[in-house]
């Protein structure tokens, strides 16, 4: 008994045969939104390597170009396929690789799944590389006649004028790190001497912050040095003082960014999922129909298309005892005398 | 002697017809390009308009507008006419407009052509008008307490930011204007009061700039204060720092950006002038030709298209006389001095008139 059969006439047919049709080239749009979406992260993580180390994971921007161009050759080939159904002639060629399309599409809606997980799951990683990357950024902050690390400080602060971030976790991360470069230092100066004698590994530390963490939006002119006195600026608390530098922390900025494209591309990938299922269900009832004419000559005669051939459990069944024959092919007198026993 | 004749047969009048429909679909596509170009240049200069003084400028983009939905609209008349066209019973009923359209759609090439024209002539209209309002700008940065001034500060911040610019003409712009409010002065401080004794308006001038000033590029971390002052900062030579702030004042900036926005849309537009023309000229071609068959008693044969009926002087000559005729319709007398010379010769009155019957039913 066939598993939730449908009566198709050649009216039915045709309107099923040019709907498909349509869906099939809205998913080759899809496909290639979902390309671009790819190499536009792919971009992105590119652009801000440099926060990250340089030891970001790509696999999820790799995943998403892979999936996309995937999406535009099945659907296109599906399209085609649909394009020749309501011809006999033309769709006979099509007819013997129809069963192993749709097994293909099942497997890629199994990728699709894998590549919407891991864009919610890979947000993980994203977030642990960043913590990392940006606290050597802020220690690298001050090498700009290292070779390799000449461009740290350019980006550090173009990167927290851009995200409107400071530091890290928020600007104090800035009084724990020498970003001055010993060059500019004058150390025959007492006040230098003092600060540098002041800890064990004799670094210039100060409390103090760039001025890419200066707020635009303050209705003072920026403070960056002298933060945490109070006395060194007329009519200036730190501890209200909310919007002379930007408050928060440069991870947190870069990883909101990140995490919403990650989620948006997502809910796109799930929203595809859906769309390729109901385009394989419908290939499926379309090339049932087509195959259970029984007059291929007359195109006005009534067919019927089914999901499953017979119901889930008995197609279940059959597929375990093929995999089990598949298994036992070398084994010739067992696996004999097993099938002459059932 | 007709200008620029060519032959058409019934194939060729199909051709140029089918053809000229999908030409005027695409100045309807030229049309929304241009359209959409007045819109982004407009968008753009009302994003900065807080530091223009005046609008003349934006004399550009309207002009852009207008042509646009002009052209729109034009060139999908055109395609009407040319669908009609090939159908005897349909195309009479465009004869009255021809003329009209032909005039409209030369005016649109014209006004392309002028805003060509007009954003290099406007250039120093726009200059002004960014150095009056970067000024005023500059002076009111620290009222960010008085009511419609209180985002001049960030205005002027981001600008710089993004622009990579400072002050005006170039940084020294801030040396000249107090940039500090007053509210953040301490006024028993003697450095503060010294500062305000030294000038006449009693103004705190530093030789400081913001911090939007700073370029990230700089190897070193920004120095923004004291800056004319060497032995303030070690290692540091204030004539020959270059990268520690931007060098470019920002009237220079806005204006290379302007400028460079107009420039790379010239192209563009330069094109849209010549298939805006060329639709007008197989236009007139197909009308010539399309009207010529319809006059013989084969419509199906051959007939001649041409974009004059006489000469460039002659049609000129003529459309004077009609002119002048329209304008003197309510005076008898000289009228009829009009006519005496004309009777005086008479075969070439009845040429003038026959021809003149011929260029006025070719015309409408």
């Amino acid at each position: 008994m066939p598993f939730m059969p449908v009566k198709f006439n050649l009216q039915k047919r045709v309107k099923l045969a040019q709907g498909l049709w349509m869906i099939y080239w809205l998913s080759v749009i899809v496909g290639i939104l979902i390309f671009s979406l790819g190499i536009f992260f792919k971009i992105e993580l590119r652009k801000r390597s440099e926060m990250m180390d340089n030891n970001e994971s790509h696999l999820v921007p790799n995943l998403l170009i892979l999936v996309g161009l995937l999406a535009c050759g099945v659907n296109a080939f599906g399209g085609k396929v649909c394009h020749d159904s309501l011809d006999p002639i033309k769709f006979a060629k099509w007819k013997p690789m129809l069963k192993t399309y749709l097994l293909l599409c099942c497997g890629f809606n199994g990728l699709l799944l894998l590549t919407g997980l891991l864009c919610f799951l890979m947000q993980f990683a994203v977030y642990l590389t960043l913590a990392e990357g940006l606290k050597n950024s802020i220690k690298f902050y001050k090498d700009t006649d290292t070779p390799g690390r000449c461009f740290m400080k350019r980006t550090l602060d173009m990167t927290q004028i851009e995200f409107r971030c400071c530091g890290n976790n928020n600007y104090r991360d800035w009084f724990e790190v020498q970003w001055i470069s010993n060059r500019y230092l004058d150390m025959s100066n007492d006040a230098v001497k003092d600060r540098v004698l002041s800890n064990v590994e004799g670094k210039y530390l100060m409390d103090s912050v760039p001025f890419s963490c200066c707020n635009p939006g303050s209705p003072r002119p920026c403070i960056q040095h002298h933060l945490t006195n109070n006395t060194a600026h007329y009519d200036y608390d730190h501890r209200i003082e909310e919007l002379n530098i930007w408050t928060r922390g440069c991870r947190e900025a870069l990883f909101s960014y990140f995490s919403s494209m990650m989620s948006s591309i997502g809910v796109l990938i799930f929203a595809t999922i859906i769309l390729e299922c109901s385009v394989q269900l419908s290939a499926q009832y379309l090339t049932t129909a087509l195959e259970t004419m029984e007059d291929p000559e007359n195109p006005e005669c009534e067919s019927e298309g089914w999901l499953l051939e017979k119901g889930v459990k008995e197609t279940l069944t059959d597929c375990l005892t093929k995999l089990k024959t598949l298994g036992k092919g070398n084994q010739v007198e067992e696996g004999g005398d097993a099938q002459e026993a059932t | 002697m007709v200008l620029l004749k060519m032959k058409f047969t019934l194939q060729r009048r199909v051709r140029l017809a089918q053809g000229l429909w999908l030409l005027s679909w695409l100045a309807v596509m030229c049309g929304t390009f241009v359209f959409c170009l007045g819109l982004y240049l407009k968008a753009e200069l009302l994003r900065r308009a807080e530091v223009m003084d005046n609008t003349e400028i934006h004399v550009v983009p309207n002009i852009l507008m207008m042509v646009g939905l002009a052209s729109i609209g034009t060139n999908w008349v055109a395609s009407r006419v040319c669908q009609d066209s090939l159908d005897a019973s349909r195309f009479p009923r465009w004869k009255a407009f021809l003329l009209a359209w032909f005039v409209v759609a030369t005016l649109l090439c014209f006004l392309l052509l002028a805003v060509v024209v007009l954003s290099y002539a406007l250039q120093g209209s726009l200059e002004e008008s960014l150095k009056v309002g970067l000024r005023n700008g500059i002076r009111f940065y620290k009222d960010t307490d008085v009511p419609g001034r209180c985002f001049q500060k960030e205005t002027i911040d981001h600008l710089q930011m993004e622009f990579r610019c400072c002050g005006n003409n170039n940084f020294r712009d801030w040396f000249e204007v107090q940039w500090v409010s007053n509210r953040y002065l301490d006024f028993t401080s003697k450095d503060v009061k010294d500062r305000i004794r030294s000038n006449v308006d009693g103004r705190y001038l530093l030789d400081g700039v913001p911090f939007s000033c700073c370029n990230p590029a700089s190897p070193r971390p920004c120095l923004q204060n004291r800056l004319t002052d060497n032995s303030a900062h070690h290692s540091y030579d204030f004539q020959s720092e270059e990268l520690n702030l931007y060098s470019r004042g920002c009237r220079q900036a806005l204006i290379d950006y302007y400028m460079g926005l107009m420039n790379s849309t010239g192209p563009g537009v330069l094109s849209v002038i010549l298939i805006q023309m060329s639709v007008v000229l197989s236009l007139r071609y197909l009308q010539t030709s399309v009207e010529g068959a319809m006059a013989q008693e084969d419509p199906a044969g051959d007939s001649e298209g041409y974009i004059l009926e006489k000469g460039l002087k002659e049609t000129f000559e003529d459309l004077k006389a009609n002119i002048l005729i329209l304008l003197k319709f309510g005076q008898v007398n000289p009228n009829a001095a009009q006519e005496s010379p004309e009777a005086g010769d008479p075969e070439k009155a009845s040429d003038n008139t026959t021809e003149k019957a011929t260029s006025t039913t070719s015309a409408s």
